[in-house]
């Protein structure tokens, strides 16, 4: 079934041209840049995350920050706040990446007509 | 059980019966029962996963561990919290854009082989019954604690509700029990932390002061639970990765349409869960402070039922019946899950798509999806009647190792690796479980010097609670090695172009716009 409501549509997508658009240096350039973009920022909060348990049971995040609040907790926090920042952050680089996949099929398409 | 209790409890279950009665008409075809037909939105499938996430374990586990344990009790909230950011960064979208009911239909999309069908659907199994025992077992010892019924009677109860739900209503009804539990979760901790934090008057400040001053200050900094680095980093891997390999939470992309969709999933998920962990530091220290550990310890050891007595503090009869209830429903909708994850295994990847080739009509889809959420609740049934003298709450944690060791590698190199091959993905599977099962067994959990502590009598030939540490490595490293040693064997020019095509749809999801719906 197709959907009528696409913006582009595809005519029977065949491997033939997923391995054309796969060519497509565009293409190759947006999925660098992309993935470029996803695995340093969870390289980052892995890192971020795992020095928690690591640094939990030394004297860096035992001590007593804020009245009797101590490292664990402000580290901790820091972890949730984190997560909620990186999320907004995702979602808005996400809005550009779909931007840029459509380019990408759109320059497929209007080369496909012109051939 | 008091009058109040029962009508908690009714009205819980009245709700999700009509529900499941509401889905039952929406359930014809294999997507509608596997997938809800695809149609969730966005936030519905965010409090869906939210629910998913927030086990019994989750709510009533964490809050009585940092009621017990303090801080160390608060490692599993953080793990959980941190959890999302690796599906929304690298798993969700690209599952969406690849698969159609299970995990391994994803895998299958780019290795069309039995073998590497039947390698996923073993580690789904696998998981869905580990975390299925552990969730019944806790599930009848605190339905007996709560509601004062015999452990095989709650089970049973328990049993015949998830039963119920799936079959008829397959996922529609299954996420609906998650959205309204997970709204009713968020409700009723919300309501708990802040009269908790009225009792602190409304300040951190404070509430740690008398933590420290009343109760001691080891409560506020690790080591009353965990002391050795090398087992709370192995466990926090775990957690953070094995969560996105978790078949029931992964099955959970395939109902909605698009990437998109699934992104706004988790970005709802994300803030859920992140409001709701916070909120257990007001219930655990709460429940400490306003509790004690000597009437928590009476009731549970684990300190499963701090919440329900935090809540009989507070609010007296009624708010102790409500949140009871609320754990009721918990406990349903996440094992209500797991039965259909299970089914998908089962009924769809090993019946269907290996035995009979993926020649199956409609109709006898469906029929075989519920015969085998029937299997699976049967079996998971009769093995928690066995367990039920057993500490089997640590299976959990197998689970999240098998999850972390064998299923977010082959995700991983599948999508984003062009050299990986089929035998590459079998290799990973297996190691993935089979090491995570064998480090496990002759770990801490099973054995122990003293007699009762674990289920042998011995030292622990692994000292690690949680072998993730050395697992997810070896799963990483076999699946390469066996992709690189097998490459010979494999048609590579095939891989690649198949590989193409991979990469086109996981990052573009354009299938999903072509072909669905």
């Amino acid at each position: 079934m197709k959907n009528d409501n696409d913006s582009f549509k595809p005519k029977e997508w065949t491997s033939k041209n997923y391995s054309e658009i796969e060519q497509m240096e565009k293409f190759n350039h947006f999925v660098r840049k992309k993935n470029r973009f996803l695995f340093s920022v969870t390289g980052a909060f892995l890192i971020f995350y795992i020095l928690l348990p690591i640094l939990a049971f030394t004297p860096v995040l035992e001590q007593k920050v804020i009245g009797n609040i101590t490292g664990v907790w402000i580290y901790s926090a820091a972890l949730f706040i984190m997560t909620v920042v990186l999320c907004t952050i995702y979602i808005r680089k996400a809005n550009s990446f779909d931007k840029q996949a459509a380019q990408v099929i759109a320059e497929y398409e209007s080369r496909g007509e012109n051939k | 059980m008091s009058f109040v209790t029962v009508s908690f409890f009714l009205g819980i279950v009245g709700l999700t019966l009509v529900v499941t009665y509401i889905a039952s008409k929406r359930t014809s075809s294999a997507s509608d029962f596997y997938t809800a037909g695809g149609g969730l939105k966005g936030w519905q499938n965010g409090f869906a996963i939210a629910g998913d996430y927030l086990s019994a374990a989750a709510f009533l586990g964490v809050s009585g561990a940092i009621a017990l344990t303090g801080f160390d009790g608060f490692f599993f909230s953080v793990g959980y919290v941190v959890a999302n950011l690796v599906l929304l960064y690298i798993i969700a979208e690209p599952m969406r854009n690849l698969g159609r009911y299970t995990l391994a239909d994803m895998l299958t999309a780019r290795f069309n082989e039995k073998r590497v069908r039947g390698a996923a659907a073993f580690g789904t199994i696998v998981i869905v019954i580990l975390y299925m025992i552990a969730q019944l077992v806790g599930a009848g010892a605190l339905i007996k604690l709560l509601f004062g019924i015999d452990y095989w009677l709650a089970v049973l109860i328990v049993g015949i509700m998830m039963t119920t739900y799936v079959l008829f209503g397959g996922m529609t009804a299954t996420s609906w029990v998650q959205i309204i539990k997970a709204g009713l979760l968020l409700f009723g901790t919300g309501l708990l932390a802040v009269l908790v934090f009225a009792q602190f008057d409304f300040s951190i400040m404070n509430m740690f002061d008398t933590i420290a001053n009343d109760h001691g200050e080891e409560y506020l900094v690790p080591g009353m639970k965990y002391t050795s680095t090398l087992d709370s980093v192995s466990m926090m891997m775990a957690l953070v990765l094995g969560t996105s390999g978790l078949p029931h939470i992964l099955m959970r992309f395939f109902t909605v349409k698009d990437a998109k969709t699934a992104r706004s999933s988790i970005k709802w998920t994300t803030w859920i869960t992140t409001i709701f962990f916070s909120m257990t530091i007001f219930l655990g220290l709460g429940a400490l402070h306003l509790v004690g550990v000597d009437s928590i310890m009476a009731e549970s050891s684990a300190g499963n039922t701090a919440a329900p007595l935090l809540a009989e503090f507070l609010g007296g009869d009624v708010l102790m019946s409500f949140i009871s209830a609320v754990a009721f429903a918990t406990i349903l909708a996440v094992v209500s899950g797991l039965v259909l994850t299970g089914a998908s295994a089962i009924s769809h990847d090993i019946y269907g798509e290996i035995i009979k080739d993926g020649k199956l009509t409609q109709k006898q889809q469906v029929l075989a999806a519920r015969i085998g959420s029937i299997s699976i609740a049967v079996i998971s049934i009769f093995l928690a009647l066995f367990a039920q003298s057993l500490n089997v709450s640590f299976l959990v944690s197998f689970a999240f190792s098998i999850g972390a060791s064998a299923n977010l590698p082959v995700i991983l190199y599948t999508i984003y690796w062009r050299g990986f091959n089929s035998t590459g993905a079998v290799a990973v599977i297996l190691t993935g479980v089979i090491s995570s099962l064998i480090l496990g067994v002759m770990g801490p959990n099973f054995w122990s010097p003293v007699e009762g502590a674990a289920i042998f009598v011995g030292d622990p030939l692994v000292n690690l609670a949680v072998p993730a540490i050395i697992t997810i490595p070896l799963g990483f490293l076999v699946g390469y090695l066996a992709s690189v040693l097998s490459a010979k064997k494999h048609n590579v020019a095939q891989n690649n172009v198949i590989y193409n095509e991979i990469r086109v749809k996981a990052h573009t999801g354009i299938s999903v716009q072509d072909s669905s719906h």
